[in-house]
């Protein structure tokens, strides 16, 4: 378990507009009409892309608000589930994979990249970046690999990571998935 | 060795595009209909004589566990949950299914509502998972505009409907009870069984929870006849398995293959063989994080399916094969392992709450050799107070890894307390 909590600075504004609910309520069409709440980590994920990569308590309310469900009931799913980050997390949230698959072929080393190029662990860089180890992605014999927002990038090395890192600061396209040409989890001699 | 005939999943690698057109060129949604109008009794019958048993770690006989599900109408909706939220460390298999094979599992999902009665079909993915759920959902709009599912799917009559769930970044949610928990938006807590999913799962609805992959070889199974199944592999452990082979080989990949493969031919075979060459191998994790480790002599002529796996006090698991070679340090490999499952523990059962903690902090100062060497046997003996006491098998995979680690290298962790007794009397002496 982690003890998680939310964030301190909470000045933000957030409310759900007429397309939000639009989104919202296609969502609650996947589920019996009086099991509303099923659709509570759905409608959370949403509402955190809407704060910009993060759940401030106002998003929570709103989702409570929309789901008739009570506050601490949307509470306890988003301080559960670890994809909802409870503090900013900037622009390009770079999650780095540690767990065993990973650390054997040098996850220690994308952690370092990380560090070197984008600071402490946690800590939102003046670019927008933000990087944490977070545990299995599912992509173990694509490893190391990181996921940065929706994607991820496999098959790395300290060298392709600073590339990436530095790609995107300097806002040049990067390459989804493997780095080194594998279409996906094929086998592929590496150089 | 796989005759690539006898293959399934021929676009594991998604060199071909996933679509509806494409996956019909590979043999996909062929004439459903006829396979769904055979009845519920027959599929069924047809899935269990071909041995299949679940892909998703367990191993119980896929077809058997259709049959728990009420035979008549019980006046509520009846579902079949498909768990997609693949964690296991080592395990990435589903993944190359929900985005290059996504028509495999939904026509799956259709024969297997049809085989057990439900009407109603949800995919839980896991949240990480985006782009692939993307493909997923993109090829479920694909079913639908065609007739494949839905109201009267494939035209035989039936009406099945499939949603896509998505997690949000909980291993414990890949527990089949938990599952449900978070797909009814609650924290993904086990529950206590009795009653079996079967009887009250989703919605207190009769419910059945089966792997992606478990789903997604149905229809084949079903096209080209049980004895084709279950003459691959060994008795009792048949038919064709997506393994995932990480860590210190050359080429990790994933491949479909027999059961029943030696584990040494499979890693030579298509993983390019150990880093270093096959004397170069310390230990294999056969089948995911959550079972116990097995030194080189016994991978030496180890056979990769659930009975011979069981034999060597380990376990097929999901088929995940992470491959250690001589430069690993076992002890802090494990202590990751140990530290995964103190993060991932639901916090409900305290012996799992409390006793993965303890598990990570021991294995960490093992890690350094700052214990005694009596600490060892505490450190089972813990293990076993978790093992077995708690609601779900989290417990049971966080005890698992570091039984095998002392069973198989208890020298290990001695020597390293040795080394640094000596460096700290050297230091102090």
């Amino acid at each position: 378990m982690t003890v998680r909590r939310l964030a301190d600075n909470q000045d933000i504004k957030f409310k759900f507009d007429n397309q939000d609910l639009k989104f919202l309520n296609s969502l609650l069409e996947n589920y019996p009409k009086d099991k509303k709440q099923s659709a509570v980590v759905p409608s959370l994920f949403y509402a955190q892309r809407k704060a910009g990569g993060w759940l401030p308590e106002k998003a929570i309310l709103a989702v409570s608000d929309f789901l008739d469900m009570p506050k601490i009931r949307v509470l306890e799913i988003a301080t559960f589930y670890s994809m909802f980050n409870l503090q900013p997390s900037g622009d390009h949230f770079v999650q780095v994979c540690g767990t065993t698959p990973c650390w054997l072929r040098g996850a220690e080393n994308i952690k370092k990249a990380c560090k070197d190029y984008i600071g402490q662990e946690r800590e939102v860089s003046k670019d927008g970046l933000c990087w944490i180890e977070v545990e299995c992605l599912g992509a173990c014999v694509n490893a190391p690999m990181i996921q940065i927002n929706d994607d991820y990038y496999e098959d790395l090395d300290y060298e392709s990571t600073v590339k990436i890192l530095k790609d995107i600061k300097n806002k040049k396209n990067i390459i989804k998935g493997s780095q080194i040409g594998r279409k996906s989890s094929e086998p592929l001699e590496r150089d | 060795m796989l005759d690539s005939k006898d293959r399934i999943f021929d676009n594991l690698y998604g060199f071909e595009p996933w679509n509806l057109a494409s996956a019909k060129l590979r043999g996909d949604w062929d004439n459903t209909k006829d396979i769904l109008l055979k009845g519920r009794e027959k599929i069924t019958e047809e899935v269990i004589s071909s041995g299949l048993r679940g892909r998703g770690g367990a191993g119980f006989s896929t077809g058997v566990k259709w049959t728990f599900m009420p035979k008549e109408p019980t006046g509520k909706t009846h579902y079949l949950v498909v768990n997609a939220d693949e964690s296991e460390p080592g395990t990435c298999k589903d993944r190359e299914i929900l985005r290059n094979e996504p028509h495999k599992l939904l026509e799956g999902c259709v024969i297997a509502c049809a085989a057990m009665g439900a009407q109603v079909c949800y995919i839980y993915i896991r949240g990480e998972f985006i782009n692939e759920r993307y493909i997923l959902e993109s090829a479920l709009k694909e079913a639908y505009d065609d007739g494949l599912v839905g109201k009267n799917a494939c035209g035989s009559g039936l009406d099945i409907e499939i949603f896509i769930h998505h997690g949000a970044g909980a291993y414990i949610c890949g527990e089949e009870t938990a599952l449900l928990e978070s797909l009814e938006g609650k924290k993904g807590m086990p529950r206590l069984k009795p009653p079996f999913p079967a009887a009250a799962g989703l919605y207190g609805c009769p419910t059945t929870v089966n792997n992606v992959e478990s789903i997604a070889v149905v229809p084949t199974i079903l096209r080209r006849g049980s004895s084709w199944f279950s003459g691959i592999g060994r008795e009792n452990n048949t038919g064709t398995k997506i393994f995932c082979i990480s860590g210190h080989v050359n080429t990790p990949c994933n491949i479909e293959e027999e059961m029943g493969i030696p584990l040494k031919d499979l890693i030579e075979k298509h993983a390019g063989g150990v880093i270093g060459g096959w004397d170069n191998l310390l230990a294999v994790i056969p089948g995911g994080s959550s079972v116990p480790m097995i030194p080189k002599d016994i991978c030496d002529e180890v056979l990769m399916d659930f009975d011979s796996l069981q034999a060597v006090k380990s376990g097929l698991g999901t088929a995940a094969v992470i491959v250690m070679d001589k430069s690993t340090d076992l002890i802090k490999a494990i202590s990751r392992i140990s530290y995964f499952y103190k993060h991932e523990s639901c916090g409900q059962c305290t012996p799992c709450r409390e006793g993965t903690g303890w598990l990570w902090e021991m294995m960490e100062k093992m890690a350094r050799g700052e214990a005694k060497k009596d600490d060892i046997d505490t450190l089972l003996s813990l293990t076993k107070r978790i093992e077995g006491h708690t609601i779900c098998a989290l417990g049971d995979a966080a005890a698992w890894p570091i039984q095998g680690l002392i069973r198989h290298f208890r020298h290990h962790i001695e020597d390293r307390i040795d080394q640094y007794q000596k460096e700290s009397n050297q230091n102090y002496g």
